[in-house]
């Protein structure tokens, strides 16, 4: 069974007819040709797939692409704009060498943007102390919420240390 | 001059990489591809009687089922592995005994679905025993020195363990993915496919296939890691190519499945280690025994040969080593980082522990004392050892002196605390055989072409800053291409011998250059050289070093270890590029924790699979595991070793680091564990 739905995808619309069984993921991959998010295991176990969905993080391949009609989608393809440059996320990324083989990176990188929107509104994570408050951002924190997202390569050190050359740059109001 | 090498720079293929644009196997653009699904085989002996692929056959959008029967033919089969679909025996559970290929992956996997097969079948046995009767040692038993037995029946203090390690799989984050494609006009082959070798992927398959090298083009500019496990094509390769010939004109894409990449992809065979150690009161070696056990298949006896690292490790005065291979009805086991040292330095560091307590010596002194001045294994010098050093700048980064050596007394609240260390090793690896074309592009500006591959080592910007000092300019006006064997041949990305072996060939290719066409070349001068040896002289070995101190925290009502500090000292010659080294070693150290502590695939001895087959039951570290590590060197330069005067970084970071962890936990809880993975069963108190 097909079904038509229409995306939007780092700021371009496409209409596509989809096999009703076609996930999210497969969708942007295989239908749309939007491959920055990958596909490491297909059930929402290593975060490879993450994008940025309506300004959530989501994993792609865990949801029918059917589900998702109508939705705005940015890819880490989508963050960098041509005239701009990279996204400071994505320079902290390059400087800090947050990455080996670069399977996992764009999803880290879709995540760990999310991931500092989420505690900017506030919400707490398992290792948040103190619930009444609005949480800090940590080490603890930061390696916690972005503990979805396997690097098999280990440059966990250095998405730590990514993440937190971005947020001092954004600190500066260049985000 | 230019000093490229050594100045840490940024890698040259990172915006392709944080933005999503960098191509992986499956990425390329294909015209109308279709889909390959693999029907897998549900027994672990035996053979396929019959195979009913009429209801497949009749949904839309099927192209084509392949069966044992009905498959392409190979010109060759003596390679039990990739000798697929050639005749009806199943010699593992999962082992691919069909294809289906369809128009769109869903199709695939649900026509897949409706193959009816069945099967006579055979007992199985996929239970590696040391004392298993079918047991057979790989080669006759390594002596060297006195005799061992004497040795230990005469020492003073004598440490005798069992240790085991489990089977571990490889799990890059990108599964193994190929896409196959016959030009039927031009009889001409193009596998695009994640590897570590693209020309070891031509030598090995263009002969089962009936085809001329050149009739196989193998593409793979960017490897989403591989730890080994892409290092040789395994059956997805096979069985892609056998679908492109079935379909010629069409692109057929078959990308792994996370649980198919816990089949035929490669894994580390689990061990079982038997280790005697001999020595004198003050801790001197008298004697070291190294017995190993490892299971091997009947599609494949790769040898996790674990009692190799006792070779060269330690002086002592009579040594002996084997490695037993036990035959068992699981799949092939193949390379994954620092195949035979990573479980057998677990083995070696840990009994090392185990010897400095019963000595009442220092584990740092203890190693220190027993440091060899020349090679044991051959007698021959060394280019360069200072693993002294490495584990006197590792204490001094850890705070190691003063350490109480008592067991199990130190607490912070409920948790206990202990701190542990091991020494490390790898072996030098050239790998001879790398041709590089070096081309003037005109106004100093150069093209260095080689079929190297980097996995996420850092290959692209490595052989970028090498060629840059190679050629006196500087790195910007060298373009480095890669990742294709219609490049010139290149050896595989393994052993921890790729900058080596390629950057060897550069240095030497880029001095030809000079000879032929003078410091003052033409636009479009070209020249292609290489290394054909090993350069390292006779009577020397080369091999990189390094220290591990760790401290960790175990709670005694839960069993968790947590590791909060981590550092890591390397002697592994002049380093290249001083960022993606540490991020390699930092790997290395991550995958080490995730050996102590996580890694363990468990096959049901029942139906003979692996059941922990995907990222939520396979467990590897998170962001959350890794808390302060770090990973440096020493300043060194080893140009009896490369021409660069690096050696091989790739592997050492895992090598030791389990042990390291392992005798942290012993030394904050008392509990000596030598069974890997190390998990709360073993450390929970009532």
């Amino acid at each position: 069974m097909e079904s038509r739905l229409a995306l939007t995808v780092d700021g371009e619309e496409h209409t596509i007819e989809v096999d009703t069984r076609t996930t999210l993921l497969d969708a942007l991959r295989d239908r749309i040709g939007a491959t920055a998010p990958k596909k490491g295991c297909d059930h929402g176990q290593c975060g490879s797939c993450t994008v940025i969905e309506d300004g959530r993080r989501v994993t792609t391949c865990l949801s029918l692409a059917v589900a998702h009609d109508g939705a705005s989608i940015v890819t880490a393809s989508g963050l960098s704009d041509g005239d701009l440059g990279l996204h400071p996320m994505q320079q902290a990324f390059i400087e800090q060498d947050a990455f080996q083989c670069g399977y996992c990176t764009p999803g880290q990188i879709c995540s760990a943007i999310g991931m500092l929107a989420e505690i900017a509104d506030g919400s707490p994570s398992f290792v948040t102390e103190d619930l009444a408050d609005p949480p800090t951002l940590t080490d603890a924190e930061i390696r916690e919420r972005l503990s979805g997202n396997l690097c098999r390569c280990g440059a966990y050190v250095n998405i730590l240390a990514a993440v937190r050359q971005a947020t001092q740059h954004s600190d500066k109001g260049a985000a | 001059m230019t000093n490229a090498i050594g100045t840490s720079t940024a890698r040259v293929d990172g915006i392709a990489k944080v933005t999503g644009t960098a191509q992986y196997a499956y990425e390329h653009p294909f015209t109308d591809p279709v889909y390959l699904h693999p029907v897998q085989a549900t027994v672990a002996r035996g053979a396929v009687d019959t195979f009913r692929s009429d209801k497949a056959e009749s949904v839309d959008g099927v192209l084509a089922v392949l069966s044992p029967w009905n498959a392409p033919r190979l010109a060759d089969v003596s390679d039990p592995e990739l000798s697929l679909l050639q005749g009806p025996e199943v010699r593992f559970r999962g082992q691919i005994i069909g294809a289906v290929i369809a128009t769109t992956p869903e199709i695939a996997r649900h026509a897949q679905s409706l193959v009816e097969v069945e099967y006579t079948t055979d007992d199985h046995d996929t239970v590696l025993r040391a004392d298993h009767p079918d047991r057979y040692p790989e080669d006759d038993p390594q002596t060297i020195g006195d005799d061992v037995d004497e040795k230990l029946s005469s020492a003073q203090l004598v440490i005798d363990q069992r240790y085991s390690t489990p089977e571990e799989h490889n799990t890059p984050m990108e599964p193994h993915t190929a896409v196959a494609l016959w030009d039927p006009a031009e009889q001409h082959l193009t596998l695009t496919t994640a590897t570590q070798g693209p020309h070891s992927v031509v030598d090995t398959l263009a002969p089962l296939l009936g085809l001329e090298p050149q009739q196989l083009r193998v593409v793979s500019p960017h490897v989403g890691g591989g730890f080994g496990s892409k290092a040789a094509p395994h059956g997805h390769d096979l069985v892609a190519a056998l679908g492109a010939l079935a379909l010629p004109g069409r692109a057929v894409k078959y990308a792994v499945t996370r649980q198919q990449g816990f089949v035929f992809v490669g894994y580390r065979s689990p061990t079982r280690q038997h280790l005697r150690l001999g020595a004198r009161c003050d801790g001197t070696l008298t004697a070291i025994d190294h017995e190993s056990f490892s299971q091997v298949s009947p599609a494949g006896t790769f040898s996790e040969s674990a009692s190799s690292i006792s070779a060269s490790m330690y002086a002592a005065d009579a040594r002996r080593l084997v490695h037993h291979l036990v035959p068992l009805d699981v799949p092939p086991p193949h390379w994954m980082r620092a195949p035979g040292e990573a479980p057998g330095m677990f083995a070696l560091e840990v009994a090392m522990d185990e010897l400095a307590v019963a000595a009442g010596i220092d584990p740092v002194e203890l190693r220190i004392r027993n440091d060899p001045d020349r090679d044991p294994a051959t007698g021959n010098r060394w280019t360069s050892r200072r693993l002294v050093e490495c584990l006197h700048e590792g204490a001094r980064q850890f705070g190691w002196r003063d350490r109480d050596p008592h067991p199990g007394i130190r607490r912070d609240g409920e948790w206990l605390i202990g701190t542990g260390m091991a020494s490390a090793t790898y072996p030098h690896v050239m790998s001879p055989g790398t041709k590089v074309t070096i081309r003037h592009d005109g106004g100093g500006r150069y093209t260095v072409r080689t079929g190297a591959a980097d996995i996420g080592t850092g290959a692209w910007t490595t052989l970028t800053l090498i060629s840059a000092d190679a050629l006196r300019v500087s790195r910007e006006r060298v373009t480095m291409e890669i990742g294709d064997s219609s490049l010139p041949t290149a050896t595989v990305a393994g052993g921890s011998s790729g900058t080596t072996s390629w950057g060897s060939a550069i240095v030497a290719t880029a001095e030809a250059f000079r000879r032929q066409h003078g410091d003052d070349p033409e636009a479009g001068a070209q020249t292609t050289g290489g290394v054909s040896e090993d350069p390292l002289a006779e009577g020397y070995t080369a091999a990189s070093f390094g220290a591990h101190f760790v401290e960790v925290r175990v709670h005694p009502g839960t069993g968790e270890v947590r590791v909060p500090r981590m550092r890591g000292v390397f002697s592994i010659g002049r380093v290249i590029n001083p960022r993606t080294v540490r991020s390699q070693l930092l790997g290395g150290m991550v995958m080490g924790l995730s050996m102590a502590l996580h890694e363990k695939s468990v096959r049901d001895p029942r139906f003979g699979h692996v059941v922990t087959q995907d990222l939520a039951t396979y467990h590897v570290p998170v962001n959350a595991d890794i808390e302060d590590m770090d990973a440096s060197w020493l300043d060194e330069t080893d140009e009896l070793a490369t021409p660069m005067g690096s050696r091989g970084a790739g592997e050492i970071g895992i090598v030791g680091s389990a042990a390291a962890i392992a005798n942290a936990v012993y030394h904050a809880t008392g509990t000596r564990v030598r069974d890997l993975p190390i998990t709360p069963p073993a450390l929970v108190r009532d």
